[in-house]
């Protein structure tokens, strides 16, 4: 565990086994024993819960400045002191029998079915047994026996008679999580885990419980059964759903991803990460995948062609002046390659990674404020007050919100979130909860009192409040907080260091800046690059429309995720389109030349966390699709510009020759707040966010994980209830001039203006259904 | 020869004992008037010079207890009285409260003004459901004569039926509505009991027994007893007697003298083992007769005073049986927290039960004690060791007839014989 400050601890020297060994002050003697390469065996310990003392198993034998304990204590649950003397079971036979004998007790109950187990082959009661137990067992009586597995979520499965009841799930759940649905309950050897019936396991971090688990009584629907520790290959990895930047684990078997897990980075996900990040990954095998490159024929039909002729019809298409449009999602590495593909081959600084609602306020700001930022995770553990703005931790970046949750269960740590609904997590961490109209955020912010030990954390949807972002920003300048943005997307920061934006070149280096594009130009080893800045998302698809540009060059980018996805596609059907994608989408529905490109378990690379902290993965699974960049290169070939990014290596090695820029950085936004809207009578303003659990591509096939999704309602304030003479799970019709939405209403703490609406959930697809998500006047009414 | 001294129990015997008028009769509200007027700090001086001990089974100096409350901190302190009397054999606190709930409320009124605590609570056994009835007159009535609710808020809570919430910390768990699991410790409840604020957790007889020493004072108190464990004490004696109930004597009676006190064995049988102290603590024989029953003179004979629960049994008893029943006890009040006691006392019963149906083997009996040693002392409370008492004890004291159980192939002992009502009929 890492120390949250930088205090300086007393450090305390103890003797453990004859062995002396200094540590800080407050550390438990199981640890203190680790740090000598001592293994006390455990179940209940976890050095991220607090101790509990439960299982018995790690007994020692103490004593303090000559006095002995009578009797063996639980190692995990004392605090080393000066002067202790530990014998653990390799010097104490009295030590050793009480471990033995608490083992014992562990397995009379246990089922011998490890050879059907999931975790047989890693499980620590396996291994504890074989390492600290008896060979043989004296009891041979009656097991307890329970019904078997019992669902506790449709994620997760419990089986009663492999639990040794050391109840770190429990722990979890209620210390880490704030989600205490599950808890221990009967007594006696009949002690269980269990759920209240009517409230299921419904967590978004469920899947560190069946991680943690130290037998097999939490497994994961998905993968139970489907494999063998021992048969699998494992790769370390970087989670590709969000910015938090988890480190993971990619469990592979013959080729096919079975299961993720959190990887341990002390400074990042700790030991955690969210359930999608743990079981989202079908969507690569998904039977859409594109596997051959396609060309639209002269009929208009999309026909299989080669490599070679498909390169050279894209070349063809795009030497005609053409932008990019990148999603959010490519790594570090391909969002470089797009970026030097844009200046290179196609001569342009058309390119905008931001395939979402965006202004150009957000683009100045990110160029200002973001690309070179350095707020850490390490800032909110030794915040004195987070302020979230356009922000909601746990739906958006899962990990942010456990670490400010980590705080906030320490130290009380204070928290105001500025918004117009207020949130599970919201009441999770008590936090100061600013009502606003949808779009008035920012004379919130403009009034927020904070420390130069503040962190204000501005999530992506602060840039569809028009001066918002202007207002955070000019908050920490005033008040000397950190500030961090915070994308919903895992490529964002990297493609915003990586130059795949109008205004930016690569490291942060302003476009209007003559000297940032000598540096780049003879790093790249051209003449010179295009000096006007380039176009925004919105800008390059309004032009499109409007017949300024001709071609397109679009990877993982889905039109339902921007605004207006009407004219998005109207774009996509007019310009010539190279698509990069994984599975056919409705970009390819539209293109012109489809190239399939390696999904991210097929391919190395790296992405930067909200932080800009990189966060490398290898190739977990072998295919022979090619990664963005390769492609790029290829057709930067054919086109007669070279970007000469053959491999991922070959990129990741320019790019750490860049550095960031340390020239004049662009002046920051300042726009102002447009007025509140009026609403009156049946005319609510729209805010919505997307669930962590919803319609994202990502999660496409994951069935189980959708099961825990958080249900589907339209959230109306008490006021506009009583007006609309509504009750909870009455259905609402929320319309506009481009369609509706029709769902169960919930009355809770929202703005009296304000409808909020799951963004792209299950019956509530807001960009597609209403063309709006966000500070935007709709009708709500009583269907 | 020790004589009962009746002062808890002085006038048990009258029929309106538990009225508020009666109480009052017999000078009760005075010691509560009286130490209200006191400074705290005195109060507390008092009770440990009186020496009064913890009469709910561990025998900690009440005093000091009450002095391990850090004063002057700005936060609400609390008083808890333990009243989740279950210990099999233990009788003591429910019939105190039957015949005399003021003696407690006094008790609180006073403990609470030494502690400066505004809120005590009792936590009773729920199943006592007359008790429950009683004592919540008896507050009714407290309050109405203006004894509680000018300083002290008192409130009596229903237990569910649970063993372990007699483990202080399982308690207070209980007591915020939590399942009832004992915490870990430290922090120790006189720092972080009760909604994490300081908290004194006393037994009922501790608290009921502090009017009278406010009365007559500590050296009257003192004068009780034995060097080391002062006062009086109510003894449950029950099982093959002829005259079952609570005998009050100063500390340090025997049960030869409690027998005779109280008639004795039933008519034609003869003392086999006993209780000193309820079932978690060790078996006594015959031999132990003389043994003062005071905390020095059972620990030193190796067993506890406990909860002064002297089960009897006579020569008609099996051991074996009575041991397995005992077991079965733990097993089903085992609260499932730590592997030892969980796990242990479910195993415990099973071998029991084989030895018992003549099913066993000598190895069963290595086997048990065996089980004994890696539960005692390594579970996370001592209800895992009371577990253990019985069985490593009537071991030590009655090992041929387990043998005799594996060499009969059955039980050697008629049922029957040992029941109360045996016999009962040819009178």
């Amino acid at each position: 565990m890492t120390p949250d400050t930088d205090v300086i601890v007393e450090q305390i020297t103890l003797v453990i086994d004859g062995f002396e060994v200094t540590v800080p002050k407050g550390t438990l003697v199981i640890r203190a024993a680790e740090k000598l390469g001592i293994q006390i065996p455990r179940f209940c310990d976890h050095p991220l819960l607090d101790p509990v003392g439960a299982c018995r198993q790690c007994l020692v034998d103490i004593e303090i400045n000559g006095r002995a304990f009578p009797k063996p204590q639980a190692s995990c649950t004392i605090p080393v002191e000066p002067g202790m003397i530990v014998k653990t079971q390799l010097t104490s036979p009295v030590a050793d029998k009480a471990q033995k004998g608490v083992m014992e007790l562990l397995l009379a109950n246990h089922p011998l079915d490890c050879p059907v187990c999931d975790k047989g082959g890693e499980c620590p009661l396996q291994n504890q047994a074989m390492s600290n137990g008896n060979p043989e067992m004296r009891l041979d009586g009656v097991k307890r026996t329970f019904e078997k597995p019992v669902a506790i979520s449709s994620s997760v499965l419990l089986d009663r008679e492999r639990c040794v009841l050391c109840a770190r799930c429990t722990r979890f759940s209620d210390q880490i999580a704030s989600d205490p649905f599950i808890t221990l309950n009967e007594r006696g050897a009949l002690q269980q885990v269990g759920i209240y019936e009517e409230d299921p396991f419904k967590s978004y971090f469920s899947g560190n419980t069946v991680q943690i688990c130290p037998v097999g009584a939490l497994t994961g629907t998905s993968y139970r059964f489907r494999a063998r520790p021992f048969d699998l290959v494992s790769t370390p990895s970087a989670c590709e759903h969000c910015a938090s930047g988890c480190d993971l684990r990619t469990d592979v078997r013959r080729g096919k991803t079975l299961r993720r897990l959190a990887g341990d980075d002390a400074e990042v996900n700790e030991e955690w990460n969210c359930d999608k990040g743990r079981w989202a990954f079908k969507y690569v095998t998904a039977t859409d995948r594109l596997t051959v490159p396609q060309i639209r024929n002269e009929n208009g039909a999309l026909v299989t062609a080669s490599w070679p002729e498909a390169i050279s019809a894209a070349a063809a298409g795009l030497s005609r002046g053409a932008a990019v449009l990148v999603g959010g999602r490519t790594t570090y590495e391909d969002a470089y390659g797009y970026s030097k593909f844009a200046r290179v081959a196609l001569g342009t600084n058309d390119i905008d990674f931001r395939s979402r609602i965006s202004s150009d306020e957000e683009r100045g700001f990110l160029a200002a404020r973001v690309v070179n930022n350095t707020t850490t995770y390490r800032d909110i553990d030794k915040a004195d007050h987070v302020l979230l703005v356009g922000f909601e931790p746990e739906e958006e970046s899962p990990i942010v919100f456990l670490r400010i949750n980590k705080q906030f269960k320490k130290r009380a740590l204070k928290v105001t979130s500025i918004g117009s609904k207020e949130s599970i997590a919201v009441e999770k961490l008590s936090a100061n909860f600013v009502c606003v109209q949808p779009g008035q955020e920012a004379a919130a912010v403009a009034t927020q009192e904070l420390t130069d030990k503040s962190v204000i954390l501005v999530g992506e949807r602060a840039a569809e409040s028009a001066g918002l972002l202007s207002a955070a920003a000019a908050l920490a300048e005033r008040t000397g907080a950190k500030l961090a943005w915070i994308p919903r997307r895992a490529g964002e920061r990297g493609a915003l260091a990586a130059g795949a934006i109008g205004n930016l070149l690569p490291g942060g280096r302003p476009v209007a800046d003559a000297a940032a594009r000598v540096d780049i130009a003879s790093l790249w080893n051209v003449d010179s690059l295009p000096s006007e800045i380039g176009r925004s998302a919105d800008q390059i698809v309004s032009d499109v429309n409007d017949g300024k540009i001709s071609a397109l060059l679009v990877g993982g980018v889905d039109p339902l995720d921007g605004p207006n996805p009407d004219t998005t596609v109207a774009a996509l059907k007019k310009a010539f389109v190279v698509s990069l994608e994984i599975a056919n989408s409705e970009v390819t529905k539209y293109a012109d030349v489809i190239l399939p490109v390696a999904a991210i378990t097929e391919k190395s690379g790296s992405f930067l966390n909200w932080e800009g902290r990189a966060r490398a993965f290898e190739t977990a699974v072998d295919s022979l699709n090619r990664s963005d960049l390769r492609i790029l290169s290829m057709i930067a070939d054919e086109m007669g510009h070279s970007i000469s990014l053959g491999t991922v290596a070959n990129a990741a090695k320019e790019l750490a020759t860049i550095g960031n820029w340390d020239g004049t950085t662009v002046a920051t936004p300042n726009v102002s707040v447009a007025s509140a809207h009026s609403v009156f009578g049946e005319q609510a303003v729209l805010t919505s966010w997307r669930r962590l659990l919803d319609l994202g591509t990502l999660q496409k096939g994951e069935e189980n994980l959708a099961g825990t999704a958080r249900r589907t309602v339209a959230v109306i304030s008490p006021k506009r209830a009583a007006a609309l003479g509504a009750v909870d799970g009455d259905l609402l019709k929320i319309s506009n001039g481009n369609g509706w939405v029709m769902l169960s209403a919930l009355v809770e703490n929202i703005h009296d203006d304000a409808v909020w609406a799951p963004r792209n959930s299950a019956g509530s697809q807001l960009l597609a259904n209403l063309g709006v998500a966000h500070n935007s006047v709709v009708t709500v009414v009583k269907a | 020869m020790t004589k009962l001294a009746p002062v808890l129990s002085a006038h048990w015997d009258e029929t309106d004992s538990f009225t508020i008028e009666a109480y009052k009769r017999h000078g009760g509200y005075t010691a509560s008037a009286k130490a209200l007027a006191m400074d705290p700090d005195a109060v507390i001086q008092l009770v440990k010079d009186s020496g009064l001990r913890g009469r709910g089974g561990a025998g900690f100096p009440t005093g000091m207890k009450w002095g391990f409350i850090p004063q002057g901190d700005n936060k609400d302190h609390y008083l808890v009285v333990n009243a989740d009397e279950s210990e099999p054999g233990t009788c003591k606190d429910t019939p105190l409260l039957m015949a005399n709930p003021h003696v407690l409320i006094e008790g609180c009124i006073i403990a609470a003004h030494a502690i400066r605590a505004k809120h005590a609570f009792i936590y009773i056994r729920g199943e006592v459901t007359h008790v429950v009835r009683r004592m919540n007159q008896a507050i009714e009535d407290a309050y109405a004569a203006g004894y509680l609710g000018n300083g002290v808020e008192l409130v009596l809570h229903v237990g569910a039926g649970a063993y372990i919430c007699g483990e202080e910390t399982a308690l207070l768990d209980s007591l915020e509505g939590f399942r009832g699991q004992p915490r870990l410790r430290p922090p120790f409840p006189a720092i972080a009991g009760l909604y994490a604020r300081p908290t004194v957790v006393n037994n009922v007889e501790s608290i009921a027994s502090v009017p009278a020493i406010v009365a007559n004072g500590a050296e009257w108190y003192q004068s009780m007893g034995t060097e080391k464990s002062k006062g009086t004490t109510l003894y449950s004696l029950s099982g093959h007697v002829v005259n079952p109930g609570q005998f009050e004597a100063p500390l340090g009676i025997t049960l030869r003298e409690i027998l005779e006190l109280s008639g004795g064995m039933r008519k034609g049988h003869k003392l086999k083992f006993w209780t000193p102290g309820g079932s978690s603590t060790p078996l006594f024989t015959d031999e132990h007769l003389d043994v003062p029953l005071d905390y020095e003179g059972v620990a030193g004979a190796g067993s506890m005073l406990g909860t002064k629960a002297l089960q009897i049994f006579d020569e008609t008893t099996c051991v074996v049986r009575a041991v397995l029943r005992w077991t079965e006890f733990y097993k089903h009040e085992s609260c499932g927290k730590c592997t030892p006691c969980r796990e242990g006392t479910w195993w415990l019963v099973q071998i029991l039960r084989d030895l018992e149906d003549g099913k066993g083997s000598e190895a069963d009996l290595a086997k048990l004690l065996d089980l004994c040693d890696n539960i005692m002392g390594r579970s996370f409370c001592a209800l895992g060791d009371g577990a253990t008492s019985p069985i490593t004890s009537s071991i030590k004291y009655f090992r041929e007839e387990y043998i005799a159980h594996v060499t009969n192939g059955a039980c050697p002992f008629d049922p029957i014989a040992s029941t109360l009502f045996e016999g009962a009929d040819a009178k």
